[in-house]
């Protein structure tokens, strides 16, 4: 690892991201839109949409981040740059750390934004410190990123790249508990539930909207959706070949 | 960085029972079968053969990036592949790989950055940027989007980066495919500049034979093997022909008939 070369490649793929303004449009813009639309949806209960807009918090960063960082890693794959770099002296870690840190600091936008909104303009009654629910949401985009660096090495297309969407990031929507608590879930699903991180990441936020101290639940879920992000992380480095069959 | 014994001492590419076999299915295909050769160092070798017959296989692992290499190959005095060798050798490959969403100068500060990373190297890597792009005479378009630049030119901009950091032995693959006549000879002029100036030595491959002329020596290479290493002048006093490829097409007939009378037989 190389911090200079993990810098460089932070910033090539931001300046990549600036000449396409409309995507940074979407990333930051759309959460927001779908919170404001949350609110009204829910505007006879305030108590739903405190516990699904929470929840959506944390789940926004990631789902963006999945798809801006599988697709971003197949164009580098299919491109011919990916062969280039590895012929070149760029650790595997440096160019992973590279995009971990360029799309983090979108995801910290992103959630400033959102975050924000909720909170202040859309009366999201949060017990907790709003700095925590940043925190949630910030691991969640480094797992976003971890899972969509992964599935890219499977996709031989963009095609099959979105489609890893609903297929990875689906079961984990339905079974994170946002849609019914995942006490009440058959107990076979509600055992796959215990080993998918996205539970953690609705569990953390849950933690923050309803406790005003940390939680040794809160340090938990943290630390699990954390070490999440790192061995998928891990995973996806082993998947950056230096070598063609 | 001048001029190392051009032609002379160990060979920069030395190749002896090399064989690569390809595909991951239960019946890998082999690609490139038992062959010996040496790249002299600070010349220009073609390597020219139909496509399709493992010219690029060879390239890529000559640089390291093909799996299933077997037999001995040394480059620069070091096994294929060895980490030191990945700031030695400047690669294009056959199709453009640059950022096609950077302008041409992003692309190569962000190569350069890898190649020489640190804030004490910036006013040298502004340098190599600033040669790079002249050497490829893009100057004027130094601040376009690669996307938006015509198929001759992003191929220069990815020959711009493997120029970066000025290498001991430049891969290229295919570089002058679909460039007009001007630009050919002119890419061509600088192959021979770099090969002059800075003791570089460079492999080039092509499947256009005229290019075989504008080469110190050849490497003809067909359906995995190699069919003849040789100057072109020595090449076509063997086989009495006027231009390399009618010497080309002769020493396949030869092969052919050759192979005939072995299974006839």
């Amino acid at each position: 690892m190389n911090a200079a070369r993990t810098a460089a490649t932070a910033a090539r793929v931001l300046r990549q991201l600036r000449h396409d303004p409309r995507s940074i449009a979407l990333m930051v813009l759309v959460p927001v839109l779908m919170l404001t639309l949350l609110r009204f949806v829910f505007d006879g209960s305030p108590r739903t949409f405190d516990s699904i807009g929470a929840s959506l918090l944390g789940i926004f960063p990631l789902i963006t981040m999945f798809l801006v960082t599988s697709i971003a890693t197949l164009r580098e794959r299919t491109s011919g740059t990916l062969e280039r770099l590895l012929a070149m002296p760029l650790g595997k870690g440096d160019l992973i750390a590279g995009y971990a840190l360029a799309f983090g600091a979108v995801a910290v936008v992103q959630s400033l934004l959102a975050t924000g909104l909720a909170l202040w303009a859309l009366g999201l009654d949060v017990v907790g410190s709003p700095w925590l629910l940043l925190l949630v949401a910030l691991l969640d985009a480094l797992l976003g990123t971890a899972l969509g660096l992964f599935v890219s090495a499977f996709a031989a297309s963009e095609f099959q790249a979105v489609q890893f969407m609903p297929a990875v990031i689906f079961p984990q929507l339905l079974l994170c508990g946002l849609f019914a608590a995942r006490s009440t879930m058959h107990p076979v699903l509600e055992g796959i539930s215990d080993v998918l991180p996205m539970s953690y990441a609705v569990d953390g936020m849950t933690q923050v909207l309803t406790h005003t101290d940390m939680t040794a639940d809160f340090v938990r879920d943290v630390v699990i959706v954390a070490a999440c992000a790192v061995l998928v992380l891990a995973l996806g480095a082993a998947t950056l070949r230096r070598r063609t069959p | 960085m001048m001029n190392k014994q051009a032609g002379e001492g160990p060979a920069a590419v030395h190749a002896r029972g090399l064989t690569v076999r390809r595909g991951t299915g239960r019946t890998p295909r082999t690609v490139i079968a038992d062959i010996a050769f040496d790249v002299p160092r600070g010349r220009i070798t073609g390597l020219l053969g139909p496509s399709g017959c493992g010219k690029s296989t060879l390239l890529r692992a000559i640089v390291g990036t093909q799996a299933h290499v077997t037999g001995t190959l040394d480059v620069l005095g070091r096994p294929a592949g060895h980490p030191d060798l990945r700031s030695r050798i400047g690669y294009v490959t056959q199709a453009p790989s640059v950022y096609d969403d950077l302008t041409v100068r992003q692309n190569l500060d962000y190569f350069a950055a890898i190649l020489d990373p640190g804030r004490a190297a910036a006013a040298r890597r502004a340098d190599a940027v600033d040669r790079a792009i002249t050497d490829v005479d893009l100057t004027a378009r130094a601040g376009a989007l690669a996307g938006n630049l015509s198929g001759g030119q992003r191929s220069r901009v990815s020959l711009a980066v493997a120029l970066l950091g000025t290498p001991e032995l430049l891969v290229l693959d295919e570089p002058t495919v679909g460039l007009d006549p001007v630009l050919r000879r002119d890419l061509w002029n600088l192959f021979h500049a770099i090969a002059a100036t800075r003791g570089a030595t460079i492999l080039v491959s092509s499947h256009v034979m005229d290019e075989a002329e504008r080469c110190h020596d050849l490497l003809l290479m067909r359906e995995g093997r190699i069919l003849a290493q040789d100057t072109p002048d020595a090449l076509r006093a063997r086989t009495h022909c006027a231009t390399v490829e009618e010497g080309f097409l002769r020493l396949v007939d030869e092969a052919d008939t050759l192979a005939a009378q072995e299974q006839t037989r």
